[in-house]
């Protein structure tokens, strides 16, 4: 009879609330169709024709992929742009992974010292960025300097893979840390405190306890360091050299230099099924056991 | 734990902080160098490419073109964003998790593939070097920005709070301007500075459909890069520095006044 009581207590609001949203959710179509029709008209349309020349130009045909995956140049091309994306992604989870720890273990006036250390590089154009890490890599460069100093050879930076990977993980270093913050911040630290006093080595604290529930966290920023790596542009075009060029630079030649539509958009294409295949397999992995809010 | 782990942890940190904001700081010295030089450290000081930026109309024209396409797509993005977030906010969750996904693509889309695209169909449609094709084209990349800054403030605001007003005698429309409104403009406000940042800052889609009419300052700084060493660059990444520290230092200011959340 509890069972009843409660029953008729909820269906009267339920009843309300579900006419309420059923009565909203036909205007929520329309709030949500201009943003809609936006991504159709500026991101559906050019995409789609990219996909389209990629096949029809000059003819009808999948020449410019037998082309593409014909050619060593571009496998090679392609391959080091995964190579890159992936080292990237290493540095950041290296140098952010105890940074973002740190973030949820120190008070909240460091805290948001540590915060504004990963947006500062926001504040300042990408562009601008990148000059600053021509004028750090460079032969005559500030970094050059300090090794010179330390009395080591100059290394050279400017115009190799190691500078590129260096300039991009620094622009993509707040997308790893800043997710990975949000789930760390859920982490209850008690349960590591649980875990030593069972026995457990700090190690084996953090092996079996910590790193397992920061994977969410990990596998999200990981995979859009990741993605986002992949589709770089600027940084390796004033970083690197003609030898750490990287599949946006061929795009942009194929169409801008060359004027050749087709095997530029079947590039893009190959581009594009990588990051989605890639976002795809990785999106059961970022899900979290319970929901966090995710602050930005 | 322990105090030696924790001071390695410390310095490791410290050093992963000044990876990120060495590039920020560095461009500074370099904008008073006295000669045409990227070289580190400058030579002299001087002042004069903070007065080529502002007296050579190249740069000038950038600036202007840039806060021109900045701001109106800024509130473009922000009336579309949030239309769109409170739509999400009340559909079915299956409809609005599918729809979030989509709305968010442009976000991941590869640069270069969306640019290629996007002047395929400015080519067709004469939009090269339009305001209304870098309106179009930066609302689109800004729009993911003000939903998921929208989102996240509605997602804390508490529903009931519109049923009390309504069951008070509020219209629909009273009670979002009285209740719903106050309450996720800070959402809305920080949408609204995402996208302009998004616009102002873009540089791929720009560097395709840029033209001598219309020139944004990412786009001149990158020419400007590629072409030859010239600190004028350093001098706009400074004055961009100081701009958005005291933007934000005014945000943290007003936000620390209102007292935290």
């Amino acid at each position: 009879m509890t069972a009843g009581a409660t029953d008729s207590r909820t269906a009267v609001p339920a009843v309300v609330a579900d006419d309420r949203r059923r009565w909203f959710r036909g205007q929520a179509f329309w709030l949500v169709a201009p943003a809609l029709l936006l991504l159709v008209v500026c991101l559906g349309l050019p995409l789609a024709i990219v996909t389209l020349r990629s096949f029809s130009e000059p003819q009808w045909g999948l020449q410019n992929y037998a082309w593409f995956f014909g050619a060593p140049v571009n496998l090679t091309v392609l391959q080091r742009t995964f190579a890159i994306s992936a080292w990237v992604t290493l540095v950041c989870l290296i140098a952010g992974y105890p940074y973002a720890y740190l973030m949820t273990a120190v008070g909240p006036k460091m805290r948001l010292i540590l915060i504004l250390c990963v947006l500062v590089p926001f504040w300042v154009s990408g562009v601008v960025r990148t000059l600053a890490w021509v004028i750090l890599l460079q032969d005559s460069g500030v970094i050059n300097s300090v090794i010179r100093a330390a009395g080591l050879g100059p290394v050279k930076l400017i115009r190799t893979q190691t500078g590129v990977v260096i300039g991009m993980a620094q622009v993509l270093l707040p997308f790893m840390i800043l997710p990975l913050y949000s789930v760390m911040k859920t982490i209850d630290l008690r349960l590591m405190q649980a875990a030593r006093s069972l026995g457990a080595s700090p190690a084996r604290a953090f092996a079996q306890v910590y790193l397992p529930l920061s994977l969410p966290g990990v596998y999200a920023g990981a995979i859009i360091v990741f993605i986002l790596a992949l589709g770089f542009y600027i940084t390796p075009a004033l970083l690197g050299g003609p030898r750490s060029t990287m599949l946006s630079t061929l795009i942009q030649n194929q169409v801008l230099s060359l004027l050749n539509w087709g095997r530029g958009g079947a590039m893009g294409v190959v581009l594009l099924i990588a990051t989605f295949v890639l976002l795809a397999l990785a999106a059961p992995l970022t899900r979290q056991p319970h929901k966090t809010g995710s602050r930005r | 734990m322990k105090q030696p782990s924790r001071i390695l942890l410390g310095l490791f940190c410290l050093l992963v902080a000044v990876w990120l904001v060495a590039p920020t700081i560095v461009v500074v010295p370099m904008s008073f160098n006295d000669k045409k030089s990227l070289a580190f450290p400058p030579s002299g000081f001087s002042w004069q490419w903070y007065q080529n930026f502002f007296t050579n109309p190249e740069w000038s024209a950038s600036l202007v073109g840039s806060l021109k396409v900045a701001v109106v797509t800024a509130v473009f993005a922000t009336v579309i964003g949030t239309l769109a977030a409170f739509g999400l906010d009340r559909m079915k969750s299956r409809v609005s998790g599918v729809l979030r996904a989509l709305l968010i693509t442009p976000m991941v889309v590869p640069g270069v593939v969306l640019a290629v695209g996007i002047y395929a169909v400015y080519l067709d449609t004469q939009l090269v070097g339009t305001m209304t094709g870098f309106v179009l084209a930066h609302t689109m990349l800004a729009v993911p920005f003000v939903i998921i800054a929208v989102s996240a403030s509605l997602e804390v605001f508490d529903k009931r709070l519109e049923t009390a007003a309504a069951s008070l005698g509020a219209t629909r429309l009273t009670a979002f301007r009285t209740v719903t409104f106050p309450l996720i403009v800070p959402g809305i406000l920080s949408g609204l500075l995402f996208a302009f940042v998004t616009s102002f800052d873009e540089i791929i889609v720009a560097l395709f459909i840029t033209s001598p009419y219309l020139k944004t300052l990412p786009v001149q700084i990158f020419s400007s890069i590629t072409r030859d060493a010239d600190p004028t660059v350093a001098a706009v990444g400074t004055l961009l520095f100081i701009t958005t520290s005291l933007v934000i230092g005014a945000g943290l200011l007003i936000g620390s006044r209102q007292g935290k959340r």
